[in-house]
């Protein structure tokens, strides 16, 4: 009975097409997936487009054309709840780096023909066009988060999406701690978990792809790396502009880094 | 070789040759055996196959905030002290499926029940973590009359039945070491089957319960000297005067009964990141939740049951909010909780002295200095009657 | 003879401590725009035969899938074969119970906790005082008065809420009020057309009253500022401290002290409450984030 199952969009703004893949990439539940919603637009994956509304929209990217800041608009008015997926669509991601710089300058310098360029000065999260009624973190998304919002979704449970620091996640999975046995500049004490702790897994540093935890200290850590680390304010701000780097409370940080950097 | 008669208390000598044997007897019993490994530059505890994947001439080295190992010789077994790891992981598993069922008429019908306790045995525990056990039997009923049928943890209770613990006393206490203040260590004094003091050539072998009589008669032990029991002695006496940390615990109940407005609690919170580092490598920290989850036709519903931390904000989540809304909540809840209200609660410090939490604290905050702060700026508190009074 | 039985009885789960067992929903009656009272009964018979539990205790319900709330039981103690647990929709738990209907399947854990003082009242006047949804774990208190008034001496009943439509159990307050066995007086912050009642928050109802300092007993619950204003009120008015029951609403999970959600100060709300004496937390209580 395809009229009664749950309509599903999929929608691409500006980013790279990852946390989509996060989707396809489940395999194993895939099939249970599709059993259980109408997958009724979702470009990357089915041709065939179902009318809106639809019951679910998840949006991946951010935006940053003028077409796309129209589009949302009515991507909104398409889907009764609406999900931003992914770093782009909920911080502005990578791109919104240019919110910090002349992007008319960038676009004169890197294309040949930059009349063809079509794009605004800013790339922003799609939470700041329209509202959004959940939002998945990360760069890219965690696969089984994302099943873990949609069947809660179906189910009317309260996803269990944490947002504690990464540090709990990686140290109930038992991962030597490198910001501690490595001196590291690791983001998990300020991070939002969600990963699985990858980066750690493989001894490397947390970069911050799942964004600011609940209440972050950032002021602390970023004085702990001064102190043990010898980091310098500038790749403190570089530290925190990355994947979530114009999303708040990353943003005022690394503006305050980026002030005591000129001082 | 001569036979000696193993018995509660005895002590004898294992020649380090022989230390492979342990472990082989052990595995022969069905044991899992876990023991200290490194693990990507941590010793950790972790399941071992031999002596070879012990963290063999290894040293540590601890500050608060930092860790280092590094190679010193080829010959000592456990010349370090504890790392990021804890016992609770194996007898509270940090994430455990704990059933999974589905809804039939008017039935929960179990599709797979409760996980199997496994058999383990712990070689290479120091004294902290045997009192960090022993804090955690008392938190989930374990030995004791339970109140209600309800309240026992089957799992805990099947794992530490089945286990067998065999500690190592510490010769060489590590620079975050507190447990001489914590009157836990750094000699096993109980709560162990075996117990084992290393010196250069051999271990005293101390025997702790019938446990550990049984598993010591299988030893190719030897009598120890006087000189070697001796030895022992003094290694664990010199290790007793050389805590790299100590806390004073002198009215330290009526310190944190009488200090909840005080203003430090800012200052720690204005350091403290709030990551729950420290809740995650305490022995003692019990604390879980568990959440349900279902596949996505929402049929098949299964239980988790996980770590959680005071210092995260679902965790005092109720109607309105969380209750401990601020870091300076959270952090002052947790250190009352392991100086001051657990002796309320259980009858004894939530503290062990093991130092981990200040060692895998990011930025290092060092709960003896903070302690000693709040006691330095109350002075005047302390030497008062006419406060609360709780004898510790 | 009030015996520990009485006040604490045994708790039930499944075979496992955190798995909830099956109970059926009889009957659902909607209370206010938020708030609905469920009548449920445990689906195995001989669990049901031994279910006993105290006023003032809670059960854990849980929707299969979704997960659990604490709840109050909110009917007679005395009849412990239907259990009536009112809800006011609020979380994700209680908005999948409030698409339950009759016949419906929710899991129960419980009952958990400490209740009202029954076995230190005997003889005494007691006055409760309840704001809002704390109504709900007072109700069986009242029962429990009612059944044995010839124990008791006055009984004084208060209940504020926002306005005449946040009112819990409407039917039964009129009658508690015309039967005139216990003294009921209810209070609305904001008056509606058609309401003659008083109007202001519930301590304001403990200048109507007369209360004799000596021989009476306080039992309050409700939400945290009206906990607080409360029990200082009736500490002003010369009551002793251990005279004085406040309910306190925390997170919970597990229900019998092993989660640690619930910690406050010393005590763990789900095992030694959610009822205390105001000396158990007089040095924590009224202070932020404990």
């Amino acid at each position: 009975m395809a009229e009664d199952k749950i309509k599903l969009a999929v929608y691409k703004f500006s980013s790279c097409d990852g946390c989509q893949l996060s989707l396809l990439n489940l395999e194993d539940e895939l099939l249970d997936l599709v059993g259980a919603v109408e997958i009724a637009y979702f470009l990357e994956a089915r041709r065939q487009v179902l009318d809106p509304p639809y019951d679910v929209g998840l949006v991946e990217g951010s935006v940053s054309t003028p077409e796309e800041a129209e589009r949302i608009i009515q991507v909104r008015k398409d889907c009764k709840t609406l999900i931003s997926i992914g770093a782009c669509a909920t911080s502005g991601g990578i791109q919104a780096l240019r919110n910090w710089a002349d992007a008319e300058l960038y676009k004169q310098t890197v294309y040949a023909h930059p009349e063809y360029i079509d794009s605004l000065d800013t790339a922003t999260p799609i939470g700041a066009h329209v509202f959004v009624d959940y939002e998945l973190r990360g760069c890219p998304v965690n696969q089984y988060q994302l099943l873990e919002l949609i069947s809660a979704l179906l189910t009317g449970r309260r996803p269990n999406i944490p947002t504690h620091s990464l540090c709990v996640d990686c140290k109930r999975r038992g991962y030597a701690c490198v910001a501690v046995s490595k001196k590291q500049p690791c983001l998990g004490p300020i991070t939002q978990a969600g990963c699985n702790a990858l980066c750690p897994k493989f001894s490397r540093a947390c970069y911050g792809c799942f964004g600011p935890m609940e209440q972050p200290n950032i002021h602390s850590l970023g004085k702990m790396f001064a102190e043990k680390q010898d980091c310098k304010p500038h790749q403190m701000k570089h530290l925190l502009r990355s994947y979530n780097g114009y999303l708040e409370p990353f943003k005022q940080a690394s503006e305050y880094y980026e002030q005591i950097e000129q001082e | 070789m001569t036979k000696i008669t193993i018995d509660h208390n005895t002590k004898a000598i294992l020649d380090k040759k022989d230390f492979a044997r342990l472990i082989k007897i052990l595995q022969e019993q069905g044991y899992t055996v876990i023991g200290p490994h490194i693990v990507d530059d941590v010793v950790s505890l972790r399941p071992i196959d031999s002596v070879k994947d012990l963290p063999i001439g290894y040293e540590d080295e601890q500050e608060k905030g930092e860790y280092s190992v590094k190679k010193v010789d080829c010959q000592s077994y456990f010349q370090y002290v504890v790392g990021q790891d804890n016992p609770r992981r194996y007898f509270m598993p940090p994430s455990q499926r704990l059933m999974s069922f589905h809804v039939d008429k008017k039935q929960f019908v179990i599709d797979q029940g409760p996980p199997q306790a496994p058999k383990l045995a712990f070689l290479g525990l120091r004294a902290c973590d045997l009192a960090s056990i022993q804090i955690q039997d008392r938190v989930v009923g374990y030995g004791v009359e339970s109140t209600f049928r309800c309240e026992s943890d089957t799992y805990y209770g099947e794992t530490r039945r089945q286990s067998i613990l065999i500690a190592v006393n510490c010769t060489r206490p590590g620079n975050t070491c507190f447990c001489s203040s914590m009157n836990t260590g750094p000699k096993a004094k109980e709560n162990f089957d075996i117990a084992l003091t290393e010196l250069r050539q051999s271990f005293i072998v101390e025997v702790g319960s019938e446990k550990g009589k049984k598993l010591a008669q299988k030893l190719p032990l030897k009598e120890a000297s006087e000189s070697d029991l001796e030895l022992a002695e003094l290694k664990l006496q010199n290790a007793a005067k050389h805590m790299g940390r100590q806390m004073e615990t002198e009215q330290v109940r009526k310190l944190l009964n009488n200090t909840i407005e005080d203003s430090h609690w800012d200052k720690v919170a204005d350091k403290c990141l709030s990551c729950g580092n420290c809740t995650m490598v305490c022995p003692t920290c019990f604390c879980c939740t568990v959440t349900d989850s279902t596949d996505i036709t929402g049929t098949k519903i299964s239980r988790t049951k996980e770590w959680e931390s005071c210092f995260t904000h679902q965790f005092s989540y109720a109607s309105g909010g969380p209750q401990r809304n601020t870091i300076k909540g959270r952090y002052r809840q947790w250190m009352r909780h392991k100086l001051c209200t657990w002796w309320d609660q259980f009858g004894s410090s939530g503290c062990v002295g093991c130092g981990r939490c200040i060692t895998w604290c990011p930025v290092g905050i060092d709960i003896t200095e903070e302690v000693e702060t709040l006691r330095q700026s109350n002075k005047s508190l302390l030497n008062s009657n006419n406060l609360q009074e709780v004898t510790t | 003879m009030i015996t520990e039985a009485i006040i604490r009885p045994e708790p039930i789960c499944g075979m496992e401590t955190w798995f909830p067992i099956p109970a059926e929903i009889l009957e659902t009656r909607k209370e206010n725009m938020n708030t609905y009272t469920y009548k449920i009964r445990l689906v195995d018979a001989t669990l049901r035969k031994q279910y006993r539990w105290a006023p003032g205790q809670f059960n854990m319900l849980y929707v299969p899938g979704i997960g659990e709330a604490a709840i109050s039981i909110s009917s007679d103690s005395e009849d412990p074969e239907i259990l009536e647990h009112t809800i006011r929709i609020v979380g994700s738990v209680t908005r999948a119970i409030e698409n339950m209907g009759p016949g419906s399947i929710i899991g129960l854990r419980g009952p958990f906790g400490r209740g009202w003082p029954l076995d230190k009242i005997e003889g005494r006047d007691v006055v409760l005082v309840a704001g809002g949804i704390g109504l709900a774990p007072l109700r069986p208190m009242v029962y429990w008065l009612l059944k044995h008034r010839e124990r008791y001496g006055r009984v004084i009943l208060l209940f504020g809420c926002r306005s005449p439509d946040d009112q819990l159990f409407i039917d039964e307050l009129e009658q508690w009020t015309q039967e005139r066995k216990i003294d009921c007086l209810v209070t609305v912050d904001n008056a509606t057309p058609g309401w003659v009642g008083p109007v202001g928050v519930v301590t304001d109802l403990l200048q109507r009253i007369r209360l004799n300092a000596d021989n009476s007993t306080i039992m309050v619950c409700g939400p945290r500022m009206l906990n607080r204003a409360a029990a200082w009120s009736f500490l002003k008015l010369h009551i002793p401290e251990e005279q004085v029951y406040v309910s306190l609403e925390r997170n919970m999970n597990c229900g019998f002290g092993r989660c640690g959600h619930c910690q406050y100060g010393s005590q763990f709300v789900c095992k030694d409450g959610p009822v205390f004496c105001f000396n158990e937390i007089a040095d924590i209580f009224g202070k932020e984030e404990i």
